[in-house]
């Protein structure tokens, strides 16, 4: 089976330890996480964790019922890169006198719509959010210039087809 | 179960009785109907042991000498009764030491609570005296935990921790409770817990799953069951014997289904797995529908995946969605606890005898009898072998006996050839494998059916991993049996190296202490057998003491076990020799 991207949103009960218990489920099965966000979701006291990895869709559907079984788990879904509207988000720190001596940059600023969050005498950050490869595309773009920190948030991601997260808990209300 | 006292709480609108968390332990035990527990003591436990000692009319506290003989114990309880195990220890090691048992009731579904102490809150983080992570420790062996650190959370952890340890698919459950938690005060009162939002313990089963599964064995014309612990977990019992006996099924057991049905049945056609019987190996690969009810495909049932009953239609019914296409890719899953399941199953199905089909088990057994059995069971050389032991017993007990077996060549063998009448009669570790399961497990076994026979059958090597529970049996006048078929190695691993390493037999001879004398230290009576004229006899005397006894039988020291299909190998490829 063939290799691809994954999108695996997990919505539990807010809990200390469960990063522990889930991360632990990719461990023991070799899976590399390669980006884990946690965030509140759209229900109260409800957390969401949002995990990419790289991997056959049998062993992605394997892990998502593995975490799903735990027990402050409500709910776990997998979707491919197609079914999912996602993000991620990167800062860019830079020595400000590049921003006067290389005009360049300011091309790279203007057509990559990065923003500038912060200057100050010593450095500038650029925040740039999108996919994955416009991320790297911007970094390649800037590297040769000097990159003084660099740093890439995990994605965050929702699904085009409905998650049903607040159906589950009312069918539990009335059981 | 309510008890008087916390009734009384109850009606005295909830707030009025003021305890420790220690004190509230107890009461919540108490509540949820437990009435014996295994542990031993230490510094961050030791208010809830003064507890103990207050309460001890009403709760039994047994002592093993070692943390891990007190959760095998309370997994062979749990196994033996079906209510759930409990075992506590102290911080630090005597967490730590519960581990492996924990990783056992794991990976064998066994409700377990391990109550373990911990440092005081405020010195969490700061590698303080006894400390460890347990939680961290225990996060990926547990079905849940949870750290405790004020006493008013103990009631609602405590109901949480014993429906989650026994609902749907049991479980270990491990509540750290720190030790500012056990001293101070809460307004006590206690209500079971009945669910959690977040946890569908009993899957429904689809009533489209059931006709087609009823569709497929109505016309199937060599079916075949396959089942495991979740018959005896889900109380299936006799709902499998319905649908054997009305379809005409062969059933075969795994090393955890054993038990669940009489072993004596027409139909109950022996054991599949790596050792298991010749012909419940073989026809998997002939069947043309596999029924796989409450088992999980493991390693050592199916051997190699890509030759597993690839010519068969495959039903399974299972309680836990995580399983299904795990190891097996199936036709049809019924999901739920196998009893709703099997019950709803049962009216669909037509009745059917399958005679030829069954002839053929017979036959394959036939020449399973004459190439292996006759030889293990009726012996014509000098040695004994393990077979004509658990022979033995099983004539001195009547099949009537619980029989407690731990890992290697006897553990095969005693899951090979003791006969039971009874369900939950089959204690032994099978997923993990845990060397020193039995000699605890079967105190626990014990205390759980003390109107019963209690045998443990252990081999040499595993005897000496908590051989220190003698003291336990003599100390509680706890009347086990226990069997040590002694070859003086490691069976099953010199197996192994003489079939596969060219007999380099690295670290598995074993030169052995004077196990009778070690009894007999004990203060438990002992003997030891070494010729095939004295076993009967002796067999008969041990079933007969009314206190423990231990009896060393002294058998071939390089015997194999057989049949046997090579690691990786088909199911098809089992070896006869």
């Amino acid at each position: 089976m063939k290799k691809q991207w994954f999108t695996i949103s997990v919505y539990s009960e807010n809990n200390v330890g469960l990063l522990n218990r889930i991360s632990g489920i990719f461990l023991k099965r070799h899976i590399n996480i390669e980006s884990l966000n946690v965030s509140k979701s759209e229900i109260d006291g409800v957390s969401k964790f949002t995990v990419v990895v790289f991997t056959t869709e049998d062993w992605t559907r394997k892990i998502v019922m593995q975490i799903e079984k735990q027990i402050e788990v409500i709910k776990a879904f997998y979707h491919t890169d197609e079914e999912t509207i996602y993000q991620e988000s990167a800062l860019f720190k830079i020595a400000s006198n590049l921003l006067f001596d290389e005009r360049q940059i300011q091309n790279i600023i203007k057509e990559s719509h990065a923003q500038i969050v912060t200057v100050s005498r010593e450095f500038f950050v650029l925040a740039k959010t999108g996919k994955r490869e416009e991320i790297d595309d911007m970094y390649q773009l800037l590297e040769p210039f000097g990159i003084m920190q660099f740093v890439r948030s995990g994605r965050i991601a929702v699904s085009k087809a409905e998650m049903r997260i607040s159906t589950l808990l009312k069918e539990f209300e009335h059981k | 179960m309510e008890t008087l006292k916390a009734k009384h709480i109850k009606d005295n609108n909830k707030t009025t009785l003021r305890i420790s968390g220690a004190e509230a332990i107890i009461h919540c035990l108490l509540a949820e109907g437990v009435d014996l527990i295994y542990g031993y003591p230490g510094g961050a436990i030791m208010p809830v042991y003064d507890e103990l000692y207050k309460f001890q009319d009403r709760l039994t506290h047994v002592l093993t000498r070692h943390e891990q003989g007190a959760v095998h114990a309370a997994q062979g309880y749990a196994r033996v009764s079906g209510r759930v195990g409990v075992a506590m220890a102290t911080s630090g090691p005597g967490a730590t030491n519960l581990v492996t048992g924990i990783a056992d009731a794991q990976i064998d579904s066994t409700p377990v609570v391990c109550i373990t102490g911990q440092v005081p809150r405020h010195l969490l983080g700061s590698d303080a005296f006894q400390e460890t992570d347990i939680i961290g420790i225990s996060t990926p062996v547990t079905k849940w935990n949870y750290q405790v650190t004020r006493a008013s959370e103990i009631p609602e952890i405590m109901a949480k921790a014993f429906y989650i340890a026994r609902s749907g698919r049991p479980g270990p459950v491990l509540i750290d409770i720190t030790k500012n938690a056990q001293f101070d005060e809460l307004d006590f009162s206690y209500e079971p817990c009945n669910a959690v939002r977040s946890y569908n313990p009993y899957p429904k089963p689809d009533p489209k799953a059931i006709d087609a599964a009823a569709a497929l064995i109505n016309s199937a014309k060599k079916p075949y069951i396959v089942y495991g612990q979740g018959v005896i977990l889900g109380q299936a019992e006799e709902q499998l014997k319905a649908l054997v006996e009305k379809a005409g099924i062969p059933a075969a057991w795994t090393i955890l289904g054993l038990s669940a049905m009489d072993t004596d049945h027409p139909l109950n056609v022996g054991m599949v797995g790596m050792h298991g019987n010749y012909g419940p190996n073989i026809l998997t690969n002939e069947c043309d529908l596999l029924i796989a009810i409450g088992m999980r495909f493991d390693d050592r049932v199916t051997g190699d995946l890509n030759t597993y009953a690839k010519q068969a239609r495959i039903i399974h019914f299972e309680i836990d969605p995580a399983e299904i296409d795990k190891n097996v890719k199936v036709d049809i899953a019924v999901l739920g606890n196998a009893r709703d399941s099997l019950e709803l199953l049962l009216p669909k199905i037509k009745k059917n005898s399958h005679k030829d089909w069954h002839d053929k088990f017979k036959e394959k057994y036939r020449e399973e009898y004459d190439a292996v059995i006759k030889n293990d069971l009726q012996p014509t050389k000098a040695g004994l072998t393990m077979g004509e032991v658990v022979e033995a017993i099983n004539k001195a007990s009547g099949n009537k006996a619980v029989v407690v077996s731990d890992v290697g060549q006897h553990q095969m063998v005693t899951c090979r050839y003791a006969r039971f009448k009874q369900t939950k009669s089959n204690i032994t570790s099978g997923g993990l494998g845990t060397m020193g399961f039995a000699l605890p497990a079967a105190i626990g076994a014990k205390m759980a059916a003390m109107d019963r026979e209690v045998v443990a059958i252990i081999g040499d090597g595993g005897y000496q991993m908590n051989i220190q529970e003698l003291a336990t049996i003599f100390q509680n006048k706890t009347p086990v049996k226990i069997v040590v078929l002694n070859n003086d190695h490691l069976g099953m691993v010199r197996q192994w190296q003489e079939l596969f390493f060219e007999r380099r037999y690295a670290s598995t001879v074993m030169t052995n202490p004077d196990f009778v004398k070690i009894a007999e230290g004990y203060h438990i009576k002992a003997k030891r057998v070494t010729k095939r004229e004295e076993l009967a006899a002796t067999v008969e005397e041990m079933m007969q003491s009314p206190e423990a006894y231990f009896l060393e039988v002294k058998v071939e020291k390089e015997d194999n076990v057989f049949p046997m299909i090579p690691s990786g190998a088909s199911v098809s490829d089992i070896r006869l020799k």
